[in-house]
């Protein structure tokens, strides 16, 4: 097939998506105008193929592979699905496919969480965004969190089970909004599991008010058919932090983008990233970090271990406008190739207009250390366990930040069941 | 008993060993010397299974085992220890993990029972107070930011955890200042017992002041060409190497 007809079939694709809307508009919720006004932006661009630079590294192209259907309400059963997140014993949010769940949620109590119906929250630009866009079009549901002014709401989990009900391929679209007032606190864990082929495109807006702060920590443990394409807006004002980690280890193909404007002095933005894929998996992550106010800080660390022929991409894009001096960004990827096969990319971006700046960023892929597991070795650690400990340490930078101990403990079991998937 | 049997190894197309007969009886120390080149710390990785060694013929084994047929960690769990001339730091691994994972593997692999944390803490805890090391070296990257001094010790440290039957030190006493010198000997000494034997690789008899071995051997182009008591290293320190390889040759 030439590459012009794998295009096209992409773009079919895209238009199947457009079909189903015009069948359900009448009946989805909210404002019909927002979604006519995405689909006629997703009717106009398409699905952006390898010629749009963002999309370079990353190809859309074997979601024509697949022809995605409507969730299916109820699914029966989700205990065997369920069963796979871990408890952190905080309040829950369920969504299964990309629809609340009540019944499996458990939020005793909470002031400021509105579940139900999508929550455009923050408007997502979708006109630069043919996913964004599409979330808008067919978003029918989606967790609203509003933190009161100095308020430390602790802990809330935020969980969404795919599935691939009766073997047919769904797609869904689920809409968050988080938005911490003045001075407030949340830690948000978001984790996501499924079992079969389906496209996950959520779209999440968080809005962090002055000398606020949250931590946003995401596991992303998909199924290993699933297309899972997130994207991430979040507005910090001056003073706020926003401090997120995303661990990818599940998903065919993933992208986890993440926009991050530090709109205010002395805000703070922390994108550290974990990446471990195997077998013929792709995930992406990209950044886009702009400065907008001066004495802003931002620190990425992103970390990829890859196996069989897996295919990693970092894009890090940091925008430093005219009024932002003072600015601190940081950026570091490094990549471990556990197989001749594997495959890495790295695209770091800066574009800094303001002239008292301090920005680094550095770029590496490597091997394991036949030093170190040599070392390792000759004190008796078998050499798998050996490479895991490499590993590991290879990873520990990246997650050191994360003071969240039942998250990180989380974190680190779904690394240590990645890495017996690889062993076997 | 360690007994190598003309052994001869390679790297690429290189031979660097050529016929070495060693043996070294259950609680004995033998010191190897020799010229820098002469094949020392190659004879301390083929035994030790370090990788991009081809050993080409010869034999050697411990306790009647084949040790070239094994795997680094199956020497490791028989009793086989090196001390690296060269430790390697280890960026993002703790030195208590490091020190307990090795331990627990040894111990698994012997089907003996692991050591929980406390256990192991308290272990080494003792053994750092013997050595004269900080607490906060368990705390730290295995190696990183070590001095060469503290490097060595820490090599020393792992021996005494790990109790080996076999060490192997690989000119443990270069870089070392009198005083760590002379830590790193009594952490050697405190391990001599009729269940210890050990092969101390050095150019220099200064460290042989402080372990004074049973045997001292030298080793020259790959072979061993003179073997003698203790009085051999002082020969060596008088008069050097050139004497003894130029009678050889």
């Amino acid at each position: 097939m030439s590459a012009a007809l794998k295009s096209s079939a992409l773009q079919a694709s895209a238009q199947a998506f457009l079909q189903r809307f015009e069948g359900l508009r009448a009946r989805l919720p909210g404002d019909v105008a927002t979604r006519d006004a995405a689909a006629s932006i997703l009717r106009a661009s398409g699905f952006p193929s390898a010629r749009t630079e963002a999309w370079r590294y990353t190809s859309l192209r074997p979601l024509a592979e697949v022809e995605f259907n409507e969730p299916l309400t109820p699914i029966a059963d989700c205990a065997e699905l369920l069963a796979r997140v871990p408890n952190l014993g905080a309040p829950k949010l369920v969504f299964v496919d990309g629809r609340f769940r009540d019944d499996l949620s458990d939020y005793p109590a909470l002031a400021g969480v509105r579940v139900g119906g999508p929550s455009f929250g923050l408007q997502a630009k979708p006109e630069r965004d043919a996913l964004v866009a599409l979330n808008t079009m067919l978003s029918e549901d989606g967790a609203e969190i509003n933190v009161a002014k100095g308020v430390d709401a602790g802990t809330i989990v935020l969980i969404s089970l795919g599935t691939a009900p009766q073997g047919r391929a769904v797609a869904f679209h689920p809409r968050h909004s988080v938005s911490l007032a003045k001075n407030a606190k949340l830690t948000l864990v978001e984790i996501a599991v499924g079992e079969g082929a389906y496209l996950h495109n959520p779209v999440m807006s968080v809005q962090v008010a002055a000398g606020a702060a949250i931590t946003h920590l995401r596991i992303q443990n998909e199924s290993s058919s699933a297309f899972v394409l997130s994207t991430l807006y979040a507005d910090i004002a001056e003073r706020g932090t926003y401090d997120s980690f995303t661990l990818a280890l599940g998903g065919r193909l993933s992208r986890a983008e993440i926009h991050a404007r530090l709109a205010g002095p002395d805000a703070i933005a922390h994108l550290n990233a974990a990446q471990l894929l195997g077998g013929s998996q792709h995930a992406d992550f990209t950044t886009i970090v702009s400065h907008d106010a001066p004495n802003c800080a931002s620190r990425q660390t992103v970390k990829t271990v890859l196996s069989g022929h897996s295919r990693g991409v970092f894009q890090g894009k940091i925008e430093v406008a005219r009024a932002a001096q003072k600015t601190d960004g940081y950026q570091m990827n490094q990549a471990l190739l556990l197989s001749p096969d594997a495959e890495m990319d790295s695209k770091p971006q800066l574009e800094i207009y303001a002239d008292d700046v301090k920005c680094s960023h550095g770029a590496t892929v490597g091997e394991l250390d036949a030093e170190q597991l040599f070392y390792l070795r000759s004190r008796g650690v078998p050499v798998e366990q050996a490479r895991m400990m490499l590993v590991r340490a290879f990873l520990n930078e990246a997650l050191d930040p994360i003071t969240h101990e039942a998250a990180r403990e989380a974190m680190e079991a779904a690394i240590d069941l990645w890495w017996e998937r690889q062993a076997a | 008993m360690l007994e190598i049997k003309g052994l001869e190894a390679s790297i690429g197309d290189k031979q660097i060993l050529r016929g070495i007969d060693l043996v070294v009886p259950q609680g004995e120390v033998h010191a190897i010397m020799g010229p820098n080149g002469s094949g020392k710390s190659t004879l301390s990785y083929v035994l030790s299974g370090r990788p991009g060694y081809e050993v080409t013929a010869g034999s050697a084994t411990f306790d009647g085992k084949d040790l070239l047929e094994m795997e680094p960690e199956e020497r490791a769990a028989l009793g086989v220890f090196l001390a690296f001339q060269y430790p390697v730091e280890l960026p993002g691994v703790g030195n208590a993990n490091f020190l307990r994972t090795a331990l627990n593997a040894q111990k698994r692999a012997r089907g003996e029972p692991e050591l929980d944390a406390p256990g192991f803490l308290k272990l080494a805890r003792a053994e750092m107070k013997r050595l004269s090391m900080p607490d906060d070296m368990l705390k730290r990257n295995v190696n990183v930011g070590f001095s060469g001094g503290e490097k060595k010790r820490n090599e020393v440290l792992q021996m005494a955890i790990l109790k080996p039957k076999l060490a192997i030190l690989d000119e443990t006493d270069s870089g070392l200042d009198i005083d760590a010198l002379k830590i790193v000997a009594d952490g050697v000494n405190s391990q001599r017992g009729p269940n210890f034997s050990a092969v101390v690789i050095t150019h220099y008899q200064r460290l042989l002041e402080h372990i004074v071995p049973d045997r001292v051997h030298v080793l020259s182009a790959g072979r061993i060409i003179r073997s003698g008591g203790p009085e051999l290293a002082l020969e060596l320190e008088a008069n050097g190497y050139a004497g003894i390889v130029a009678e050889a040759a």
